[in-house]
C-alpha cells in the first residue's frame, strides 16, 4: 500500500496535485504533492509508525499537524545537512526530501532497544538521581554513554553546518504573531488605519485553524476571504506578511524575536542565499494571534500510532485531503471535537463511534450519528489495544461503569484548547484559569502586547474576528494611525461546551509527556516523593522539558498533579515560561558570526606589505599583528626573533605600533585634566615634550600606561596600550564628562587615524633623514630625547615625530595618516636599505622591553600598584587624581608587597619559563612559602640567556639572592637570581645619545 | 532594552555600556578615606527603580543617567551626564 498515496482523497485539500514530489523514509521511496508536510505525505502514503520514543522506545506515531508535535520526530536531510528532531508535521515537502525515523535500531519495525519497556521500573521519575549512583566513576564511563544510545533524540551532523544563516533587524508600528482569523482581522484594521504592520505566520500558508475548519467569513467561503485579506494586504506598502517566520520570543522595550525559515523548504538554499534568518523586530505594539493547541486526555495507550489529535486529523484531512485512518472512533470532552466526526463522514470515511465524556450532546450531533450509523457512547476511552501496525481496538468505561469496544483504525482526541499562552506569559507573566473553557488564558501581557482570538480564549470564528480587528486597530490607534479602518470582518460564532477531563484510570501506560516519555503515574510518583510544586514536578519528571517545551503535555501534567494533591489546578499553577517558543538553530544565533568571522578582524596599515614579507602574525585581542618576520635558514622563531632584536641593537629597525591606543586631548583645561587621571602631571609638560604617564584605577590599582605628547598649548596627543585602547577612553569620557564637568576639555579617538612606527637603533637618525624634510633639525640637540613636535616628510606630508624609546635604543615613532602607513613601510625598507634597516615584531619588541625592564600586560595586570611596579616616585603629592586616596591604603603600600624584580636562572643554560613560583632557596614549595611567581621572559640576545621580570616580594630589597624557580606544571624547579630589572645599558645612555 | 540616547534616539542595547549605580558621587580631594572608600566600593543593590550610569560607546560616546526598573527592565528617564556633549566654551 504504502508508496502509492492510498490514503489521499481523491479531490479537495491544499495541495498542488500537478507537482508530484518525490521522497525517502527510512530508506522507503514515495510520493507526495507540492503543500505537503512531510507529515501529511506519510500519512498519505499509510505509514503510521515513524519514530520510537525517548525513553521505552515505544512505537510512535504523528499526534499532531503542527509545531507542537511531540512524537514525530525526523532526522531531516544528511550528511552535513543532517538535522535531528525535526518535526516531521511542520518541514515542507521538496522533491528528494530525506528523513529517516529516530530512536530506534536495527529498524524501526524491529528494535533492540524496546526491551527498555520491560526494564521500565528503573526508568520512572527521578531515576537520573536514584540509579546508577554507585560507583561514581562508572557515571561517566558506563552509565551515561550506555543511558545516552538507549535513551536519546536524533543524532546531530557532527560535521561543520555548510549553509549560512543571517541576523536581521526590522522596525514596524506593529508585529502580528499568526494569520488565522485573528491575526489577519488585526493586520487588516491596523494596515488599513495606516500603521506598519508585520504579520508572521510560522506555517508556509496563511490562515491558520481556517486552512483545516473552513467555515464562511463575511458570507464567503474561508479560503475566499483569505485570499481577499491577503490580497489587499498584499498591497498596502506599509505591510509585510512574512510566512515560515516564527516569532518565538519578547525582549525587553518592543523587541521581539522570530526565526524565518527561509530555504528549510528547498533541500539546499539557492546560491548565495541564507537557510534561516534570525529577525529582532522592534514593534511599538504586537497582536498575539498565536490561536490554541488542542490538548489530549491522558489513558492507557494514548501513544499508539493511529491515536492523533482531533483538529489534527481534520488537518490531514481537509487540508492535505489525505486520510489518517478509514475508521476513525472519536473521543471527546467538548463540542468542537465533534467537527472531525463531521469532517470525517463529509470525506467518505466510516466513524466506528464518539465517546464523549459529556453528559449530553446535542440533538444535531444525535441526528449527525443517526445519519453516519454511528454509536454515541457516554464515557472515556480507557485503554488502547495496538501496537507498531496502528490502533486495532478501543476499550471505554462507560458512565455508569459498563464496558464497551469500538474497533477501530485511528482514534481521534479532543480534550479541549489550550490558548498559545507562551507569548503573553514571557516577562514572567501567569496566565489565569477560565473555568467556562477549562484553560488557562493570559492575564495581561509584556509591555505593548495583547493577545487575542483563541489564543485569548476566545474559541468562535466570530469571536477571532471581533477581537483581531479590534486589537489591530486599538493597536493603531495607540500609535498614532488614525486611517479609516473599513468594516469588521463577520461570521457565526460555533457553540462551545465542555466537560473538563484529563486522565482516564486504565491499564498500562499513559503518557502525559510523549516526547519524554513521562506518564500519569509519573506525576503520581513526584507528588508521592514531594515534588508537588510544578517547577519540582518539571524537573523530577522532565515533563515539558524536551524540544516541544510540553506544548500538549505541560496543562494536562499540572492538572493531574492538582488532582492527586487535591488542590484547584489555578492553586496548583504553571511553571515559568520562558522563551524560545519554537527551537531556534544556534547557527541562527550566530548568523555570519563563525569561523573567521567570529569577530572583526581588525589589520594594522601595514598589515599587506607585512605580509608580502611573509611575518607570522599574532592575534591580539581583534588585532593580527606581525609577530616576526622569519627568513629563509632560520630555523626556528627565537633564531629569527633573535636576529631582528640584534639588528635594531646594532643598526635599525622598524615595528608598526599602529594598534596603541590613541587619544587627543583638547581644551584650555587639557593639562588639568590630564592631571587627574595620571599619577604624575601634565600641565607642567612643556609644549613640543612627551612625558610617560600611568593611570589608576580610583581603588589604587594600576589601570594604564602610556606616553603623551604635548603638541600645543591646549592640545595633547594620548596614547594607551593596545589592550585597553577602547577602555581606557571610555573610561576618560567618564571622567570628563561625569566626574569632572567643570574642564573644558574635548576627547578624539584617533586611534584609526594615525599610523604609527617605532623606528630604534643607532642609525634611527639615519634613516630619519631619508624620511624627513632635511629642514627639520633631528640632531639632538634640535629634536632632544622625548620631544615631540609635527614635522614635515619629503614630499610635504605632515607627520608627528616623537623621540621616545621603548626599546632603549636612540628611537623616535612617528606618525603618519593612516592611508599613508603601507607607503611609510616601503619608504622605511628602501630609506633604510643603506643602513641594513630591519623590520620586526611583537616578540622583537617584547625581549627589548624585557631587557629593559619595562613593565607591560603580564605586569599591569590588575592587582599591582605603582609602588610594585617600581614607578611609585612618579605619584605626584601636589595634586588629586583618580586612585590617589585608595592607592594609599596600609595594604596597598605594605612592605611585604610582591614588586617587579629582575629574574635570571643561575646556570646560563637553562629555560626560564613564565608563570614559575618564587620560593626561598631551603623551603618546602608551597602556598605558604610562594613569594611571587616569574611574568614575563625571554631569550636576550644581548645578555646572552633567558632572563625575565617577576613579581616578587621585597624583590627589589633582595637584588642578588638566589631563589627557587619552581614550577609544578611543568615540573621543573631550577635556582635563580634575583637582579635589577633593567639588564640592558641601566644608566639609559642610548635612548639618549 | 531599548536605551533613548538624548543624541541619538532611541537604540538598541548593544550600542551601550553599563558601569552601574549613579549615585555615588566622587568625594572631594580632602574628603578622607573613609568617604573614598565608601563612593569606590559600597553600593545599593536595588530591586526596583534605580539610578544607573550607562555609556553610549556604540553612539555618540554620552555617558547617561538612566533611571531604570531593576525588575521589569522599564526605562522612566534618561539624561546625559553633566559634561555630555559640546565643550562648555566660555561656560
Ligand atoms: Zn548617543
Amino acid at each position: 500500500m504504502a508508496g502509492d498515496q492510498a490514503n489521499r482523497l481523491t479531490s479537495g485539500g491544499l495541495i498542488d496535485r500537478s507537482t508530484a514530489l518525490s521522497f525517502r523514509f527510512d530508506g522507503k521511496n514515495f510520493l507526495g504533492f507540492k503543500g505537503d508536510t512531510l507529515a501529511s505525505a506519510l500519512v498519505a502514503n499509510g505509514v503510521k509508525l515513524v519514530g520510537r520514543s525517548f525513553k521505552y522506545h515505544r512505537p510512535r506515531g504523528i499526534l499532531t499537524a503542527g509545531s507542537e508535535e511531540p512524537n514525530a520526530l525526523v532526522e531531516l536531510r544528511s550528511g552535513a545537512r543532517r538535522e535531528p528532531n525535526t518535526k516531521a508535521t511542520t518541514a515542507e515537502l521538496y522533491e528528494g526530501l530525506e528523513a529517516a525515523s529516530q530512536n530506534r535500531w536495527p529498524s524501526l519495525n524491529f528494535d533492540v532497544m524496546s526491551v527498555n519497556q520491560l526494564f521500565s521500573p528503573i526508568f520512572v521519575a527521578g531515576f537520573y538521581y536514584k540509579t546508577f549512583m554507585w560507583p561514581a566513576k562508572f557515571w561517566e564511563a558506563i552509565y551515561e554513554p550506555a543511558i545516552r544510545r538507549a535513551a536519546g533524540l536524533g543524532r546531530a551532523a557532527g560535521v561543520s553546518d555548510p549553509d549560512h544563516y543571517d541576523k536581521a533587524w526590522a522596525h514596524c508600528d506593529v508585529v502580528i504573531a499568526g494569520s488565522g482569523p485573528a491575526g489577519l482581522a488585526a493586520a487588516l484594521a491596523a494596515g488599513r488605519s495606516g500603521a506598519r504592520v508585520i504579520l508572521c505566520e510560522e506555517d508556509f500558508v496563511v490562515g491558520g485553524r481556517l486552512l483545516a475548519d473552513g467555515g464562511a467569513i463575511d458570507g464567503l467561503p474561508a479560503a475566499e476571504w483569505v485570499a481577499r485579506a491577503v490580497a489587499e494586504l498584499a498591497a498596502m506598502p506599509d505591510v509585510r506578511i512574512m510566512t515560515r517566520t516564527s516569532l518565538f520570543g519578547v525582549y525587553d522595550g518592543g523587541t521581539y524575536g522570530a526565526i524565518e525559515r527561509v530555504n528549510d523548504h528547498l533541500p539546499v538554499p539557492p546560491e548565495h542565499q541564507v537557510r534561516q534568518r534570525l529577525w529582532r523586530i522592534v514593534a511599538k505594539r504586537c497582536v498575539v494571534a498565536a490561536g490554541a493547541i488542542e490538548r489530549p486526555v491522558v489513558f492507557a495507550g494514548n501513544d499508539t500510532p493511529g491515536v492523533m489529535m482531533a483538529s489534527a486529523m481534520r488537518s490531514y484531512i481537509n487540508r492535505y485531503a489525505a486520510t489518517p485512518a478509514r475508521r476513525i472512533a472519536l473521543f471527546t470532552n467538548n463540542e468542537d471535537g465533534w467537527r472531525t466526526a463531521e469532517t470525517a463522514i463529509a470525506a467518505g470515511l466510516q466513524v466506528a463511534a464518539v465517546i464523549d465524556a459529556r453528559p449530553d450532546v446535542s440533538p444535531a450531533h444525535r441526528s449527525l450519528a443517526s445519519k453516519g450509523g454511528f454509536p454515541v457512547l457516554h464515557g472515556s476511552v480507557s485503554g488502547v489495544d495496538g501496537g507498531k501496525g496502528g490502533v486495532r481496538k478501543i476499550s471505554v468505561s462507560l458512565t455508569g461503569g459498563a464496558r464497551a469496544e469500538v474497533e477501530a483504525d485511528g482514534l481521534a482526541v479532543s480534550g479541549g484548547w489550550n490558548p498559545a499562552v507562551g507569548l503573553t506569559s514571557y516577562h514572567r507573566g501567569r496566565p489565569k484559569w477560565r473555568d467556562d473553557i477549562a484553560a488557562f488564558v493570559p492575564d495581561g501581557a509584556p509591555p505593548g502586547m495583547v493577545a487575542a482570538g483563541a489564543a485569548n480564549g476566545a474559541f468562535g470564528l466570530g469571536a477571532c474576528l471581533r477581537e483581531g480587528f479590534e486589537a489591530g486597530a486599538a493597536a493603531a490607534r495607540d500609535v498614532g494611525r488614525s486611517g479609516n479602518i473599513g468594516s469588521m470582518p463577520v461570521a457565526d460564532d460555533e457553540a462551545f461546551s465542555i466537560t473538563p477531563l484529563w486522565h482516564v484510570a486504565g491499564k498500562g501506560k499513559a503518557f502525559v509527556d510523549q516526547q519524554h516519555d513521562v506518564t500519569a503515574s509519573d506525576v503520581e510518583l513526584a507528588q508521592r516523593e514531594g515534588f508537588q510544586s510544578v517547577e519540582h514536578l518539571k524537573r523530577y519528571t522532565t515533563l515539558g522539558m524536551a524540544t516541544d517545551q510540553g506544548k500538549t503535555s505541560n496543562v494536562a501534567g499540572l492538572a493531574i498533579m492538582a488532582a492527586v494533591s487535591g488542590k484547584s489546578i489555578p492553586e496548583t499553577g504553571t511553571t515559568i515560561y520562558r522563551p524560545p517558543y519554537v527551537p531556534v538553530a544556534i547557527g541562527a544565533f550566530a548568523g555570519h558570526h563563525r569561523d573567521e568571522n567570529f569577530h572583526a578582524t581588525r589589520l594594522t596599515p601595514s598589515h599587506h606589505w607585512a605580509a608580502e614579507q611573509g611575518a607570522v602574525f599574532v592575534d591580539t585581542g581583534l588585532w593580527k599583528r606581525a609577530q616576526w618576520y622569519p627568513r629563509a635558514g632560520e630555523k626556528d622563531w627565537l633564531e629569527s626573533v633573535t636576529r631582528e632584536v640584534k639588528a635594531v641593537r646594532n643598526g635599525v629597525g622598524f615595528c608598526d605600533v599602529s594598534t596603541l591606543g590613541k587619544i587627543d586631548v583638547h581644551g584650555p583645561d587639557a593639562g588639568a585634566f590630564l592631571d587627574r587621571v595620571y599619577i604624575n602631571a601634565f600641565s607642567s609638560l612643556a609644549v613640543g615634550k612627551a612625558r610617560y604617564g600611568l593611570m589608576l584605577r580610583e581603588d589604587g590599582i594600576v589601570y594604564d600606561d602610556g606616553t603623551t605628547s604635548r603638541l600645543a598649548e591646549d592640545h595633547y596627543f594620548l596614547t594607551t596600550t593596545t589592550a585597553k585602547a577602547g577602555l581606557v577612553m571610555q573610561h576618560l569620557e567618564f571622567c570628563r564628562q561625569v566626574l569632572f564637568p567643570e574642564l573644558d576639555v574635548q576627547l578624539t579617538s584617533v586611534s584609526d587615524q594615525w599610523a604609527q612606527f617605532s623606528i630604534a637603533g643607532p642609525k634611527t637618525r639615519d634613516l630619519l633623514k631619508e624620511v624627513v624634510d632635511p629642514a627639520e633639525d633631528l640632531s639632538n640637540e634640535g629634536f632632544p630625547f622625548m620631544g615631540a613636535r609635527e614635522v614635515q616628510l619629503c614630499g610635504g606630508l605632515k607627520a608627528r615625530l616623537f623621540r621616545i624609546s621603548f626599546s632603549g635604543e636612540m628611537a623616535f615613532e612617528i606618525s603618519v595618516p593612516a592611508r599613508y602607513g603601507e607607503a611609510m613601510a616601503r619608504n622605511l625598507m628602501i630609506a633604510g636599505k643603506p643602513f641594513g634597516v630591519t623590520p620586526y615584531g611583537t616578540e622583537a619588541l617584547g625581549v627589548m622591553r624585557i631587557e629593559k625592564g619595562h613593565v607591560a600586560g603580564p605586569e599591569l595586570n590588575g592587582t599591582t600598584t605603582a609602588g610594585d611596579l617600581g614607578l611609585g616616585k612618579m605619584m605626584s603629592t601636589k595634586k588629586d587624581f583618580i586612585g590617589r586616596v585608595m592607592a594609599g591604603r596600609e595594604a596597598l603600600v605594605a612592605p611585604n608587597r610582591q614588586v617587579v624584580v629582575g629574574i635570571k636562572p643561575t646556570d646560563k643554560a637553562r629555560r626560564l619559563r613564565s608563570g614559575a613560583h618564587i620560593i626561598p632557596k631551603g623551603e618546602t614549595p608551597g602556598p605558604e612559602n610562594d613569594q611571587g611567581y616569574v611574568t614575563s621572559v625571554c631569550f636576550s640576545p644581548m645578555l646572552d640567556q633567558w632572563i625575565g621580570l617577576g613579581l616578587v616580594e621585597r624583590g627589589r630589597e633582595r637584588i642578588g639572592e638566589i631563589v627557587r624557580a619552581h614550577d609544578p606544571l611543568r615540573s621543573e624547579d631550577y635556582d635563580v637570581e634575583l637582579c635589577n630589572s633593567v639588564f640592558y645599558d641601566p644608566d639609559g645612555g642610548r635612548q639618549r645619545g | 532594552m531599548r536605551i533613548t540616547c538624548p543624541f541619538c534616539g532611541e537604540r538598541e542595547l548593544g550600542e551601550f555600556t553599563y558601569l552601574g549605580d549613579a549615585k555615588p558621587q566622587r568625594p572631594a580631594a580632602d574628603a578622607g578615606e573613609d568617604a573614598v572608600y565608601n563612593y569606590v566600593y559600597l553600593r545599593d543593590n536595588i530591586a526596583g527603580v534605580m539610578s544607573e550610569h550607562w555609556y553610549h560607546g556604540g553612539g555618540c560616546r554620552a555617558w547617561l543617567k538612566v533611571t531604570r526598573n531593576t525588575l521589569t527592565h522599564e526605562i522612566s528617564a534618561v539624561e546625559a551626564a553633566a559634561g555630555a556633549g559640546a565643550a562648555k566654551v566660555g561656560a
